[in-house]
Order: structure tokens, then C-alpha cells, then sequence
């Protein structure tokens, strides 16, 4: 058996060795690797952010913190989570890595640009940072920069904001990149009902990206020129309405919260089937249920707006809207459930992760029918209520995603694997602390409590020291699950090219890959996920 | 500017197994480029949000705030960029004959109308800055809402597109090096086409800009 | 990876028609501005634009010649574009 040269070995372009063959990469899977690094970085940040905002909340009055360190706190955690987290991390990641190879192909169409989106990205964190540290102090209008605050406050928002529009330029390009490769690069077999479901998620992702990013762009531009020049387009006094600045920044991040989702349910279609041996139950319902959500959930942006004094046929429109987006999501946990209806289920990390996953993000989902009902939404709108739905499906949701690809694809990219019972242990520490943290929220948001409130009536105090002590657990799981992870490196268990059975290009590759992804040329086969051949290796007792 | 190097070569794996390339895929650098200028024209569109918004709201002191800007420099710009997108247009007729020549003096003659049309914008904005009408002024401030955001709109989106303005003839700059040291030619001309797109679109904008801000009398 | 490409040549005499069209659309919309039509001013002028403008994307950027990633991606852009500004007037002309 020739060993083939991994990626690790063959810098792109060739000739660059030590930190040059990385930070001049062309290569997609260091790219990948080098987002990695960087978002696991700043996951951590935030989370150490959350867990310290909890810790305050844990008692009334001050328990470590005042109330405008607080108020940063809450802020920096959203801005870092949304924007340097969840939007990013799966494609980035995964995307980077695996669409290429997922396609047949042997990079991404603009792999210059991709170069290029990695630097946007860390420049985009790097002003973050020097935001933290400079003049006034990071912001402390939440991550949503409402006007007026945003516009009047001393703080550093222009820094914050500029680093915001900066990561979208990252995500937009990214987009771009993936887009072209899709339509252009895929192998000549493969038509378009042949392309993996995560492909295809990330592929409707990205004209969410390049279609809504700019909107954002151009919200936070705004933002800039009116602190610096006071032109007064949002501004009462001068004739403005601050109400377009919220129609402006949701038309963007109401979106957002799909470029968020989508690829996290990719993955999850990736994984259900391998571990089911058994073909996903509607491949066509899905690819179109992915499309149908990226349409569907740029037309229901103001459903954030129900109280800010919009008019009532707005708020009737956009409620009723937004009931329609739920379907095409339904549409998805009825195909997962269904791929596993007599399958063959094998339990591992990745599929215990997407478990998981279906469970904590149907919840997050059912409670957004809640929110996006008028009447129930004028009462729990701004409270803990909101806090727990997003919660559930950002971090139940693509959070967990997150973990199950990282479980998934691990021995790919590395070559190794990690330790399973491990694994589990911390999944399911997570997952425990997780409701721990987040249920006792819907209740708290049900009697009131506000979001973004320093302190709070005495009434509020149980449920939120119940939350505190979920948040210590929640992270308590996440550090066994990433220790776990790492350790493989030290344990250096080699992985095969097809550990789990999957069936999808990347699974016929060595793990690691080689420079140019493939080693033989690719077998595309008539459906992607045709388990015959596993069935048969796993009969005659190969598997 | 690295990434604005867009020679890309079209990969894949061949039989061998081992990478394909030097077959440069100008429809895909196309494609590419078209989904850039998508972005640009949602940017612009929240823009537009606003504008449409207040302009409902306010309408007749849009029309006054329209009577205070010169129609005819208006209408000069218009015709201005027209031509030259038309010059543009015609640079990649001339590089797709070979007339390297003609391509060079279509790309210069548009790149001087970026410069008048950016020499008239400056007059323009200097009569009004003198005139006290800019955003926070005096006169602004103490006036009239919808003439405030009038002129508010007015400075924002014409400012943006000046900027974009710049960009393009940027890129039709760098486009004439390589068309004068022959890197772009009748069989390798995407950095001239794609630079020719975005110039369309600066053009594009304007085409609303004009009737929106100097027409609605 | 197509080894034809698409290398339609648009001929001087054609762009320069077009230019011609556009130069009289813009001395329309001027004229018309001089002349009070009430509500229709400005629904016309827009519509004027909106002529001047498919011709420059027709033509002189060649999307009448593209295929239909380019056509149909171009669609759904001007659709999103449409939806941002009228499906906020659902909130501003109801308030």
C-alpha cells in the first residue's frame, strides 16, 4: 500500500514551509483547519462570557460584576457568538474542508479569495479585540445596536460595528466562492440530485449570505456615518424613524439566524444516514425544504418587531409568515426521524450529538411558533422567554451541530481518532446542563423577567441560580468534550479512510486527504447515499 | 488586491487522478463576479428602503428639496456615465478584435468621464456645503424635517456611490495597465470584463440616483 | 468547464444604438420633469429608469446573452430588493 502525502506535507503553492505554508495557503483544508483554530478560540471567549454573566445573575444585587461591565458582558457575548461563532464556524470549517471534496473536485473555485476571507475574518476579530481595549470601553447596547443608544453612546460601537461589517465581507465572499464552486467545479458525473445534502445546505446558505449580508453592511455604515456626521435618518428631531434602523438590521439578521441553521441541519443529514445504514428518507423534500427555508426566512424579518410600534397589519402580515417558514424545517425532522425507522442504528459520538440536536433544536423551533404568535409575544417579548427560544436553537441547534461535525469529521482531518466513552460523557453532561441552564429561563421569561437586566425582583432568584448551576455543568461537558478531542492528538489512534461507512466522497479519500483531495479519480455514484456496499462489508464482516 | 487577480484556472481531477489545470473558466469568473455585483445592489437597497420610506412620508418636501439641486449638472452626469459605459462596452468589442489600441483609448476616454463626473459632484456638494445644506447643519437642523432628510439621503447615497465611483475606475485603471503591457488579450480579457460589469453598475445606480433626487419636482 | 465560451461580440454600431436609446430616454425623463403630471411624475421617471436601466444590463453587460445561473440569481436579487422595500411598507403606510 503506498502512503500517500497528506495535505500536512504538500503546502499549496508549493515551496512555503513553516507558518508561510499556512498563512499563504491556497489550500481549502488548512484554510478550514486555520478557521478551526480561530473560532474555537473565540467560542471559548464567549462562553467564558456567558458563564460570567450567569455566575452575576446566580444571586440578586451585585454578585462580581456592576451593572455597565454587565451590560458590555451581554453585549460582547452576542457580538462574538453571533457574528465570530455561529455564522461562521460551519461553513468555514466544514464548508472549507469538506464542499470540494463533497463535489468531486479538488479545491474552491477563487482559493485566492478564500485566502483572502480567512484575513477578513481575523481582522474583523482583531478590531473586535482593540474594541475591548480601547477608548470607552466595548459597547453596551446589546449586539443588536438599536438607535438611538447606539448612535448617542460614548462607547466604542463605531470599532465594534466596523468589525461586524468586516466579518459579514468574510462570510459574504465565502458565499461567493461556494456558489461558483458549486455550479462550475463539481464533477462532471455528479448533477445536481447526485450533490450531498450538506453540499446543497451550504449551498443555499451562501445566496443567504451574499443576498442578506449586504443589508447588515450597510445598517452598520449607517450607524458610523450617524455618529460621526448626525445626518438624522433615524433620528425623531430631525425627521427620521428609528424604527426602519430595526427593519434594516433584522432584514439581515433575521436571515442570519438561517446562514446559522442551514448548515448545522446539512451535517445532521450527513450523519443520521451513516449511523442508520440506510439512505435518507427524502433527499428531494430536503434540498428543497433547504431552498424553501433560505426564501421563506428572508420575508419574515419583522416578527423581532412586534412592539416597537410598527403598524398592526405588519405585525398580522409578518406573524402569518412566519408560521409558514416552520414547515419547511418540519419537513427535515420528519426525514431524520424517518431515515432511522428501521435502519440499522449504530450508536457513536456523531449520532448521539445529532440526537441531540433533533430534540434541543425542536424545541427551540416549537418555541418560536410561540414568538412568532402576536399574542403570546407582546407578553414574553424582551424577557428570558427570547433568550431561552434562541438559545435552544443556536446552541441546541447549530451548536450541537457544531460538536456532532466535529465528532464526525475528526478522524478526516486528522487522521485520528478520538476516545468514544469520552465523547459520550461529556455530550450528555452537556446536553444535561444545557436544559438546566435554558428551562428554567422559558419559566422565568413567563413571569416576567427581562432579558438584559442587571437584577431583578426576588420572585426571579430561584430560577436563575437553577440556570447558574446548569451553566457550570453546560461547560463543565463542553471542556470534557473538547479535552476528549485533543487528546487524540496525544493518543494518535489512526483512523482509517472510512471509519464510519459513509458514503459520501470525502469517506474515499485517506484520512487525512492529499493535497489535491483525491488520490484515484472520483466514483460518483447515482445516489449519494446508496448503502449497499456498507450493508454488504458489514455482512461479510468488515465493519 | 490579491484576490483581484482573477486569472482562475478550472480544476478538477483527470483520470490519473492528479489535478487538472491551465484551462482558465472565464464563465465561472463571470458567475463569480455577478454575485459581487448582487451584493453591491442590495447595499444600495437598504439605501433605497429609506428613500422609498421618506419619501412616502414626506413628499412635497422632497419635491422642494429636488428644485434646490441643478437639474442640468444632474443630467450631465447622466450622460456622462452613459457614454461611458458605452466606452467600456466598446473597450471589449475593440479587445475582442485585437484593436489593443482602440480597447486603450476607450478605457482612457472612460476613466476622464469617472474624473467629470467626480470634478461635478465636487462643484455640487461645495455649492450646497456653502449654502449651509449638509448633514447637521444650521439650516438642516432648524428646518424642516423632510427637508433635512431630503438632503440627508441626498449626501449618503450620492457619497456611497462617489466611493463606488472610485472603485470602478480603479479597476478600469488597472484593467488599461494590463491591456497596455498585454496580459489582457482577445483570448484572456475576464479582468476587463468583469472591471467593464462593475462600472455598469456605478452606472446602474445613478440611473435611479438622477430622476429620484433631481427629477422629483 | 465549457471549452467554447461564450465570446458573442457586440458590434460598435450595436452599442452605439443602444447609447442612442439611452441619451433620448434620459432627454425624456428631463423633459417630462418640466411638465406637472401630478402623481404621475414620479411613477413615470422611475419607469424611465427602469427602461434605461434593462437596457444597460441587456446589453452592455450582456446578461440577454447569459445563462440561467446568471439570469435566474439576477431575478432573485431584484425579488429580494422588491420584498425589502414593500414588505416594509406593510408597517410605514399602515402606521
Amino acid at each position: 500500500m503506498i502512503k500517500t502525502e497528506s495535505f500536512y506535507d504538500t503546502p499549496s503553492p508549493a515551496g512555503l514551509t513553516g507558518i508561510r505554508a499556512w498563512l499563504l495557503t491556497h489550500d481549502h483544508k488548512r484554510l478550514g483547519l486555520m478557521y478551526m483554530w480561530a473560532i474555537l478560540f473565540w467560542f471559548v471567549i464567549a462562553m467564558l462570557c456567558g458563564l460570567l454573566l450567569r455566575t452575576e445573575l446566580m444571586s440578586q444585587g451585585k454578585t462580581i460584576m456592576g451593572p455597565e461591565l454587565y451590560n458590555s458582558l451581554f453585549t460582547l457575548h452576542g457580538v462574538i457568538m453571533v457574528f465570530l461563532f455561529v455564522i461562521p464556524a460551519i461553513p468555514a470549517i466544514f464548508g472549507n474542508f469538506f464542499l470540494p471534496i463533497q463535489l468531486g473536485t479538488d479545491d474552491v473555485f477563487f482559493p485566492r479569495l478564500n485566502l483572502f476571507s480567512w484575513y477578513l475574518f481575523m481582522f474583523g476579530g482583531l478590531l473586535a479585540l482593540i474594541s475591548l481595549f480601547s477608548g470607552e470601553g466595548f459597547p453596551d447596547t446589546g449586539w443588536t445596536f438599536y438607535v438611538p443608544f447606539s448612535v448617542e453612546v460614548n462607547t466604542n460601537v463605531s470599532l465594534t460595528v466596523m468589525a461586524a461589517f468586516t466579518l459579514g465581507m468574510s462570510s459574504m465572499l465565502t458565499g461567493l466562492n461556494f456558489i461558483t464552486t458549486f455550479h462550475r467545479m463539481r464533477d462532471k458525473q455528479m448533477g445536481l440530485m447526485q450533490i450531498p445534502l450538506f453540499t446543497w445546505s451550504l449551498y443555499a446558505t451562501a445566496w443567504v449570505q451574499i443576498l442578506a449580508t449586504p443589508v447588515i453592511s450597510i445598517t452598520l455604515v449607517l450607524v458610523v456615518v450617524e455618529r460621526l456626521f448626525s445626518v438624522g435618518l433615524f433620528d425623531p428631531d430631525k425627521g427620521g424613524d428609528p424604527i426602519l434602523y430595526q427593519h434594516l438590521f433584522w432584514m439581515y439578521s433575521h436571515p442570519a439566524v438561517y446562514i446559522m441553521i442551514l448548515p448545522g441541519m446539512g451535517v445532521i443529514s450527513e450523519i443520521i444516514p451513516v449511523f442508520s445504514r440506510k439512505s435518507i428518507f427524502g433527499y428531494k423534500a430536503i434540498v428543497w425544504s433547504s431552498m424553501g427555508i433560505a426564501v421563506a426566512g428572508s420575508l419574515v424579518w419583522a416578527h423581532h418587531m412586534y412592539t416597537s410600534g410598527m403598524s398592526d397589519v405588519s405585525v398580522f402580515f409578518f406573524s402569518l409568515l412566519t408560521f409558514l417558514v416552520a414547515i419547511p424545517s418540519a419537513v427535515k425532522v420528519f426525514s431524520w426521524v424517518a431515515t432511522m425507522y428501521k435502519g440499522s442504528i449504530e450508536m457513536t459520538p456523531p449520532l448521539l450529538l445529532s440526537l441531540i440536536f433533533i430534540y434541543l433544536f425542536s424545541i427551540g423551533g416549537l418555541t418560536g411558533l410561540v414568538l412568532g404568535a402576536v399574542g403570546p409575544d407582546i407578553h414574553v417579548h424582551d424577557t428570558h422567554f427570547v433568550v431561552s427560544h434562541f438559545h435552544f436553537v443556536m446552541f441546541g441547534g447549530t451548536g450541537f451541530a457544531f460538536f456532532a461535525a466535529l465528532h464526525f469529521w475528526w478522524p478526516k482531518m486528522f487522521g485520528i481518532m478520538y476516545d468514544f466513552k469520552k465523547a459520550y460523557i461529556g455530550s450528555i453532561l452537556t446536553a444535561i446542563g444545557f436544559l438546566f441552564h435554558y428551562i428554567p429561563m422559558f419559566i422565568l421569561g413567563m413571569q416576567g423577567m427581562p432579558r438584559r437586566y442587571y437584577d431583578y425582583l426576588p420572585k426571579y432568584e430561584t430560577g436563575n441560580f437553577l440556570a447558574g448551576f446548569g451553566a457550570y455543568l453546560l461547560c463543565i461537558g463542553i471542556l470534557i468534550m473538547f479535552a476528549n478531542l485533543f487528546m487524540s492528538f496525544r493518543q494518535r489512534e489512526p483512523a482509517s479512510s472510512n471509519p464510519w461507512g459513509g458514503t459520501t466522497l470525502e469517506w474515499t479519500v485517506p484520512s487525512p486527504p492529499p493535497l489535491h483531495n483525491f488520490v484515484d479519480k472520483p466514483q460518483v455514484m447515482e445516489f449519494p447515499y446508496d448503502f449497499s456496499e456498507i450493508a454488504a462489508q458489514v455482512k461479510r464482516g468488515e465493519r | 488586491m490579491i484576490f483581484l487577480k482573477l486569472q482562475h484556472r478550472s480544476r478538477g481531477v483527470n483520470d490519473e487522478g492528479s489535478c487538472m489545470n491551465n484551462r482558465i473558466d472565464k464563465t465561472g469568473i463571470k458567475i463569480g463576479m455577478w454575485l459581487f455585483l448582487y451584493s453591491e445592489i442590495i447595499l444600495f437597497g437598504g439605501l433605497f428602503v429609506l428613500y422609498a420610506v421618506y419619501f412616502y412620508k414626506y413628499p412635497e418636501f422632497f419635491s422642494e428639496g429636488g428644485k434646490e439641486l441643478n437639474r442640468v449638472i444632474g443630467a450631465a452626469n447622466t450622460i456622462v456615465l452613459l457614454v461611458s459605459s458605452f466606452t467600456v462596452a466598446a473597450s471589449i468589442t475593440a479587445i475582442q478584435r485585437k484593436a489593443k489600441k482602440q480597447a486603450i483609448a476607450f478605457l482612457v476616454f472612460s476613466i476622464l468621464c469617472g474624473i467629470i463626473f467626480l470634478v461635478n459632484k465636487y462643484f455640487e456638494w461645495g455649492a450646497k456645503i456653502h449654502h449651509d445644506i449638509y448633514p447637521n447643519s444650521e439650516t438642516l437642523v432648524s428646518g424642516e424635517p423632510g427637508l433635512n432628510i431630503f438632503f440627508g439621503l441626498y449626501y449618503v447615497i450620492t457619497g456611497l456611490h462617489g466611493l463606488h465611483v472610485i472603485v470602478g475606475m480603479t479597476l478600469l485603471s488597472i484593467s488599461l495597465i494590463l491591456v497596455m503591457a498585454g496580459k489582457v488579450t482577445e483570448s484572456s480579457y475576464s479582468m476587463l470584463e468583469n472591471s467593464g460589469l462593475y462600472w455598469h453598475l456605478v452606472d446602474l445606480i445613478w440611473i435611479f440616483v438622477f430622476p429620484l433626487f433631481y427629477l422629483v419636482l | 468547464m465549457d471549452s467554447q465560451e461564450n465570446n458573442h461580440i457586440l458590434s460598435y454600431t450595436k452599442l452605439a444604438i443602444i447609447l442612442g436609446i439611452l441619451l433620448i430616454l434620459t432627454g425624456i425623463t428631463v423633459a417630462v420633469s418640466y411638465r406637472d403630471l401630478g402623481f404621475f411624475n414620479v411613477p413615470m421617471a422611475l419607469a424611465i429608469a427602469c427602461t434605461k436601466v434593462t437596457f444597460v444590463l441587456l446589453f452592455f453587460m450582456h446578461l440577454k446573452y447569459e445563462g440561467p445561473i446568471i439570469n435566474l440569481s439576477f431575478i432573485g436579487t431584484i425579488s429580494f430588493l422588491f420584498i425589502m422595500i414593500g414588505f416594509t411598507f406593510w408597517d410605514v403606510a399602515f402606521r
